[in-house]
């Protein structure tokens, strides 16, 4: 299959979108001219036209206003907020207005818009635009949220997320962009709230979703080594959350670690830790672990900002922690397929 | 007629910001800065210089995610500024802030900042707190013209007129915003009207004319602090260079980068200071090798200062208490 970027994939979906359905516009700040900050709508103002996207003045309050009124009255708007830290700059509009919207009014409104950002460390950028905050998003009944981490996810995800009919934080990671995975040249979607499983195992399941799905793989890679076989679920949207997907794999390899950059402490790995000893409390060996960014601004310093998020050799030490010996692992690898099969 | 020193102080600080980002930007290719983000402010350093040589030591001001400029003509020093963009324990942020942080709060530098517009709110609070404290002080808030469609700048501007604040609202336009050019921004392009729709007084000047910047700055800053309320200035100006790193600025055309980069600050300057017999060749000569030297030596000290922890950056994120 062809291999093209992650943001390749995701000007795909916006091209294949626009195409399909005339009401679809970008709008955002030095989306056109400059192709967006990150070259995801590169071109995209050649192919299509000056009203459809939309170089819009430094206002992301009025980005996302604009965006929302036009989608209540019929278009569907994409916006663009350059970092998700100046999301911080229209959240009125995100939570007060686009999230209530259709419950508050009875269901007469619809906000299908999507608000594409970005988020994360990887380029030393600092406190005010390197943070994470799919949580704050994710707390916020009426929002969807959706984090892929690969470019069929984001392709997939983004179509999805364009013809839903309600707002969509759609959340990309800076360190991802010129990643480059198999995507097809034909037309398909990714339904929102499907987790995936990205590498099989059975002792250990690290649940993660964007750049950390990355680093959760590169650790399953090394605890292959030690003979540790760590299943990798990407959660791929957290609103709606698949905790069905994530579940079933806890409840075979009875031990779950949740991965994510964003600070551990009122992290949404808080979340699915909690949802899984209500649900698995008699199965699980060993408590969910989390693995999160530290509590703390994060050092534009590139070399510190590393040790503020979570690494490989963490998750590695982490899952050896849980497990014991390699062959504690294969005994509990044992005892489980037989406990699977009794059901 | 300004005295000698004076004049002579502007040429020097000038060509101090001039040559510090010069050096930045060879630090950066060499990849010796701690953080990838860096906006260097070639071009507009008369805007800075003008303003900063009108203020009273006590004042206030706040800065841009383009602000090596401010804090050097603020007097900031070098060293720590360099020091900061190296990663260094010893820099103006112990190292962890980078290019967009620098900060000297007793130089009343009270931060530069990544969110455009963020810090317009928190020189409007100092005015506020100077004018409640009957306190001596006026604060200048320096910004890009983008940050003028930011929400922040016109709630600031409207509480700042409306309760008469010690405050001068320093907007820089050096015509972009990323790629936006100011005329695709904003419908009302007079700084004089801009102002007038706040109720302050908007006075447009030639930002490449550090003379007239600092006329400008003086009366607005007087204002200010006899209890006459803020001032919006417009200073035109040019960024002479991409954006940040990697910026080739396509979207800018290449004969209005010449018309603009054939009026450069200093150059003009120092023609006028020459022709007019305030300096001769050999002063500026001189003056050329004292800042070569003032940078060669906050390079040597950052260099040789120890890198930045993160111990350090977990024991800040509280005030202490005591
Ligand atoms: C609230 C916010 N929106 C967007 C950005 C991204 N950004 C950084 S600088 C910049 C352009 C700023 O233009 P201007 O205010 O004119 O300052 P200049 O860069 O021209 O000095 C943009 C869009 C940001 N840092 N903060
Ligand atoms: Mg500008």
């Amino acid at each position: 299959m062809r291999k093209i970027r992650y943001r390749e994939a995701l000007r795909e979906a916006l091209r294949e979108e626009m195409q399909r359905d005339p009401r679809v516009f970008v709008i955002g700040e030095d989306v056109g001219r400059y192709g967006g900050a990150y070259a995801v709508t590169q071109g995209l103002l050649q192919e299509f036209s000056p009203q459809r996207i939309i170089d819009a003045p430094m206002s992301e309050a009025i980005i996302v206003g604009a965006a929302l009124g036009a989608a209540v009255v019929g278009g569907r708007p994409v916006a663009e907020i350059m970092y998700v830290d100046f999301a911080t700059l229209a959240m009125d509009q995100i939570v007060n207005q686009a999230a209530k919207l259709h419950c508050m009014f009875g269901g007469q409104l619809i906000a299908p818009l999507v608000i594409r950002t970005q988020q994360g460390t990887g380029r030393g950028a600092g406190p005010q635009h390197s943070q994470s905050l799919e949580a704050w998003f994710a707390h916020v009944p009426g929002l969807k949220v959706v984090m892929p981490a690969t470019p069929y996810d984001a392709k997939g995800l983004l179509k999805s997320a364009i013809r839903d009919n309600n707002p969509v934080i759609f959340i990309e990671h800076k360190g991802l962009y010129a990643l480059e995975g198999e995507v097809p040249e034909e037309e398909y979607t990714i339904p929102l709230g499907v987790a995936d499983i990205k590498r099989p195992g059975n002792n250990v399941t690290l649940i993660a979703y964007s750049y950390m799905v990355h680093t959760a793989l590169a650790a399953a890679q090394e605890l292959s080594q030690a003979g540790i076989s760590a299943e990798v679920v990407d959660l791929r949207t957290l609103a709606p959350l698949d905790m069905d997907t994530v579940s079933a794999s806890v409840f075979k390899t009875r031990r779950a670690v949740v991965i994510h950059e964003a600070s551990q402490f009122g992290g949404f790995g808080a979340e699915i830790a909690a949802s899984l000893q209500e649900r698995l409390f008699d199965t699980l060996t060993a408590p969910v672990r989390r693995i999160g960014g530290l509590h703390v601004p994060l050092p534009a310093h590139s070399q510190l900002e590393k040790q503020v998020v979570p690494s490989v050799d963490q998750i590695v030490q982490v899952v050896k922690e849980m497990i014991g010996t390699p062959e504690m692992a294969a005994k509990h690898a044992t005892t489980q397929t037989l406990c699977c099969k009794s059901i | 007629m300004e005295d000698r020193e004076t004049l002579t102080n502007l040429y020097y600080t000038m060509l101090l910001i001039r040559r510090t980002e010069e050096k930045i930007l060879e630090l950066l290719l060499q990849g010796k800065l701690a953080s990838s983000m860096c906006h260097v402010s070639i071009g507009q350093e008369a805007v800075a210089t003008g303003v900063c040589s009108a203020m009273q030591p006590q004042d206030y001001l706040t800065s841009t995610h383009r602000g090596h400029g401010h804090i050097i003509a603020r007097g900031g020093d070098l060293r720590r500024i360099i020091a900061e963009l190296l990663g260094r324990a010893t820099g103006y942020c112990k190292g962890r802030g980078g290019s967009m942080h620098l900060v000297d709060i007793n130089l009343g530098h009270l931060g530069s900042n990544g969110i455009v517009g963020g810090h317009i709110g928190i020189a409007t609070g100092a005015a506020l707190w100077s004018k409640l404290q009957n306190a001596d002080r006026v604060t200048v808030a320096f910004f890009g013209e983008g940050a003028l469609t930011e929400g922040i700048f016109h709630e600031a501007a409207n509480m700042a007129a409306l309760w008469q604040l010690p405050i001068v609202f320093v907007c820089e336009n050096n015509q972009y915003a990323m790629s936006l050019p100011w005329t695709h921004a904003t419908a009302e392009r007079s700084f004089a009207r801009k102002g007038e729709a706040y109720g302050m007084p908007g006075v447009e000047v030639d930002g490449q004319d550090v003379l007239a910047v600092r006329q400008v700055a003086l009366q607005a800053i007087e204002r200010a602090r006899h209890g006459e309320g803020p001032t919006l200035i417009g200073a035109q100006t040019y960024r002479f260079l991409g954006h940040s790193r990697g910026d080739p600025s396509p979207y800018r055309d290449k004969e209005e980068e010449a018309r603009q980069r054939a009026r450069d600050p200093i150059r003009l300057y120092q023609e006028r200071l020459l022709q007019e017999g305030i300096l001769t060749q050999a002063d500026v000569d001189a003056i050329e090798a004292k800042v070569a030297e003032a940078i060669a030596d906050a390079v040597r000290f950052a260099e040789e200062s120890s890198p930045a922890t993160l111990d350090s950056v977990l024991e800040d994120v509280f005030a202490r208490q005591d």
